[in-house]
């Protein structure tokens, strides 16, 4: 559904990816790991559409088309969708009114009516359930007021909602308790069918422990240096990143 | 005393040719105060860029030009004022009909509602309620640069007088609706007056409208003294068309314990300025004062706050949000006076605007002056454009840009509108406010004129 070929992103004149390339076919998960500032959300973002930077080189291709040249929101209602590492709060916006608005920009682009404001309700708590999220959340203003937790949960309700084929998650277990991130984790599983992928960017093994990838890659200062099957999250658990800086210096200078 | 302004010279002549037919109409006590507020006019004039509380804001454009001026109504124009129909669903409000200035005499002058409220007449009330006018009427519109006031005192005929007895809640609010509709362009002037005795609560509706397309000028006086304990809630919904200019100046005066707010929502206008004057003369009341304006095209929409902590232990809040597009200005002055009494004094201030176009402008000046040690006080202003985040963060979930726009102004200008306690007229705003956003009307459905 998605290939990535040879990638490249500049953001102030500075190089931040260097030649990305990866595959995603349907129904597989990808866990993207690395450390601090080396590329993942950045990665992320591009494929979202946030006009951050500029790509230098490389393309996008995504159900034969190219992402690049594509609109956010166009991006959006083709079935890509991205967990924020940091939600943004929209005071003064209801999240019953955001999620009416996207759900019916998603049905037109798919050439169907809206929904009524009853079935609308109704799939809101449906899908509230189903993430566990707080239903008084659902009342407020987007994510205004809401805990790190609860914002994170919110994303995943958004998901749910909008039942996208490529959902990137970026770092969203980041700052959740345990048993926030088994709520995340569980959502994301409930939201997994044969033909959706994920790609799920994460620091920690942990997340990984309830959404089993399959596939693992490591970004580091702009590339994917490393690719295994889920065996590479425990190892990087484990023995951290510095052997793998190693292994990159010592290629360089081979 | 500098020579006279060819401006203000009009109004001095408007003046001296009218005023014998003025005092024939008025009640000896509000004529009282016309010989002097005429010579304090004649010593401010019609305030220019000079005059700082006015530096952002040019009234020449409406100033200088003729106009007719009502000083007597017209019968007919009562029967026009008596079709116009507010549409606001569900608002259960007891509703006034001002057209150009002057209350409706058809069905008598002053009434009295079974809850104990009188609304009626301003002179009316001079007549049948000497005491409570004596007592309240030009005590609290007091100032020494504004001559617009003085002009106002010198020269308004009549206005709405309303009175809430004491410790009567007044459930239902109610609704003047100020109506401007002439052939001609016209002038006018009104005064209202407003006492809501102690442990009283009242909620106040002013929506200003223009029915005919001339060119208007208005210039409206608003005294309301807020006894102890009691709460009161004034919203002004300002909904004119381009060649109308809409000047009020709201004076509130409050004791002790009590609540007051006001909120100006400013739709749409030529030129609107609002002063709104909230003195806290007892101890212990808060006071909020609101405000949103929308602009667009030449439109010029100017803020004024004066906020005066006299007295201790008071709290004081004003929040003052603009979205201007295309070559739209506006202004917002916000001062805060807290007196060497007014110990224990907490006063905030926050005043935010999004300029959607380059030519766009906003002036916002924060003016603190603080003589007391015991007090906090804070004061913000921010202009800006829409946050690219926040508008990535909808359009990620597949809403257009044009649209997520539209919805970012919409919830930064829902913090003001969320103040409006009664949720028919909360609703409504929400309705206009979205449909304005969106360059639609955003006129009421019973108004005849086209605004913009």
């Amino acid at each position: 559904m998605l290939v990535i070929d040879n990638l490249k992103v500049a953001i102030n004149g500075k190089n931040i990816l260097k030649g990305i390339s990866l595959k995603i076919r349907p129904g597989e998960i990808h866990a993207i790991m690395g450390p601090n500032g080396s590329g993942k959300s950045t990665l992320a973002a591009v494929l979202a559409g946030r006009e951050l930077g500029v790509v230098t080189g490389g393309t996008v291709t995504y159900y034969g088309k190219n992402l690049l040249e594509m609109a956010a929101e166009d991006r959006a209602k083709e079935g890509i969708f991205l967990g924020f590492q940091y939600p943004i709060e929209i005071p003064g916006v209801s999240m019953v009114n955001f999620m009416k608005t996207a759900v019916n920009e998603h049905r037109k682009h798919k050439g169907l009516d809206p929904l009524s404001a009853s079935d609308f309700l109704k799939l809101m708590r449906e899908k509230k359930e189903l993430v566990e999220i707080d239903s008084k959340l659902a009342n407020r203003s987007v994510n205004e007021g809401f805990s790190g937790g609860e914002k994170k949960k919110n994303e995943i309700f958004q998901m749910a909602m909008l039942e996208p084929k490529l959902a990137i998650l970026d770092e969203t277990d980041s700052g959740l308790d345990i048993d926030a991130l088994r709520i995340v984790a569980n959502g994301v599983n409930k939201i997994k069918r044969a033909d959706n992928s994920f790609i799920v960017i994460t620091h920690y093994q942990r997340l990984l422990d309830y959404i089993v990838p399959d596939v693992v890659h490591v970004l580091y200062d702009g590339r994917i240096v490393k690719t295994a099957g889920k065996e590479l999250a425990l190892e990087l658990e484990e023995k951290g990143y510095d052997w793998i800086k190693k292994e990159v210096e010592n290629n360089i200078l081979v | 005393m500098s020579a006279v302004s060819e401006v203000t010279a009009r109004y001095l002549n408007l003046y001296n040719d009218n005023i014998d037919r003025i005092n024939g109409i008025s009640s000896p006590y509000i004529n009282s105060f016309r010989q002097k507020a005429f010579e304090k006019f004649t010593e401010l004039g019609v305030p220019t860029r000079k005059n700082e509380d006015y530096k952002y804001t040019n009234l020449n454009v409406f100033f200088d030009h003729d106009y007719r001026s009502l000083f007597m109504p017209v019968e007919a124009d009562f029967a026009k004022a008596d079709e116009f129909r507010c549409d606001v669903a569900d608002l259960d409000a007891q509703g006034i009909v001002l057209l150009n200035g002057f209350y409706p005499t058809l069905n008598g002058k002053l009434h009295q509602f079974p809850n104990g409220v009188w609304i009626g007449s301003l002179n009316e009330a001079a007549v049948r309620f000497p005491d409570l006018v004596e007592k309240h009427y030009g005590k609290y519109a007091q100032t020494d640069k504004d001559g617009l006031v003085h002009l106002n005192t010198a020269m308004a005929s009549d206005g709405v007088f309303i009175y809430v007895p004491e410790g009567v809640v007044v459930a239902q609010p109610v609704q003047v609706v100020n109506l401007v509709h002439a052939e001609e362009d016209i002038f006018n002037q009104h005064r209202n007056l407003i006492i809501v005795e102690k442990n009283a609560e009242f909620t106040l509706i002013i929506c200003d409208h223009t029915l005919s397309p001339g060119k208007f000028l208005t210039n409206a006086v608003t005294e309301a003294y807020v006894g102890e304990n009691s709460h009161f809630d004034l919203i002004r919904v300002q909904n004119e068309h381009n060649t109308a200019c809409k000047i009020t100046h709201t004076f509130i005066h409050q004791e002790k314990n009590s609540v007051a707010s006001s909120n100006n929502l400013t739709l749409h206008g030529g030129l609107v300025r609002n002063s709104t004057y909230h003195n806290l003369g007892g101890e212990r009341a808060e006071s909020n004062s609101y405000g949103l304006f929308l602009g667009d095209k030449f439109q010029h929409i100017d803020n004024f706050v004066s906020v005066v902590h006299s007295s201790p232990n008071c709290t004081s809040n004003q929040l003052f949000k603009g979205v201007l597009d295309d070559v739209a200005t506006g202004a917002f002055n916000g001062r805060i006076l807290v007196r060497p009494d007014a110990q224990g004094t907490l006063a905030y201030q926050r005043n935010n605007n999004i300029l959607l176009t380059d030519d766009a402008k906003m002036d916002t000046k924060p003016q603190l002056e603080i003589y007391a040690d015991d007090v906090k006080c804070s004061h913000g202003a921010t202009i800006g454009q829409l946050d690219d985040e926040s508008l990535f963060y909808l359009q990620s979930r597949g809403i257009n840009k044009r649209e997520a726009r539209v919805m970012l102004m919409f919830g930064f200008a829902h913090e003001v509108i969320q103040n409006i306690k009664i949720e028919a007229l909360r609703e409504r705003m929400d309705n206009l406010v979205m449909q304005r956003l969106r360059g639609e009307l955003s006129r009421c459905a019973s108004c005849m004129v086209k605004c913009g």
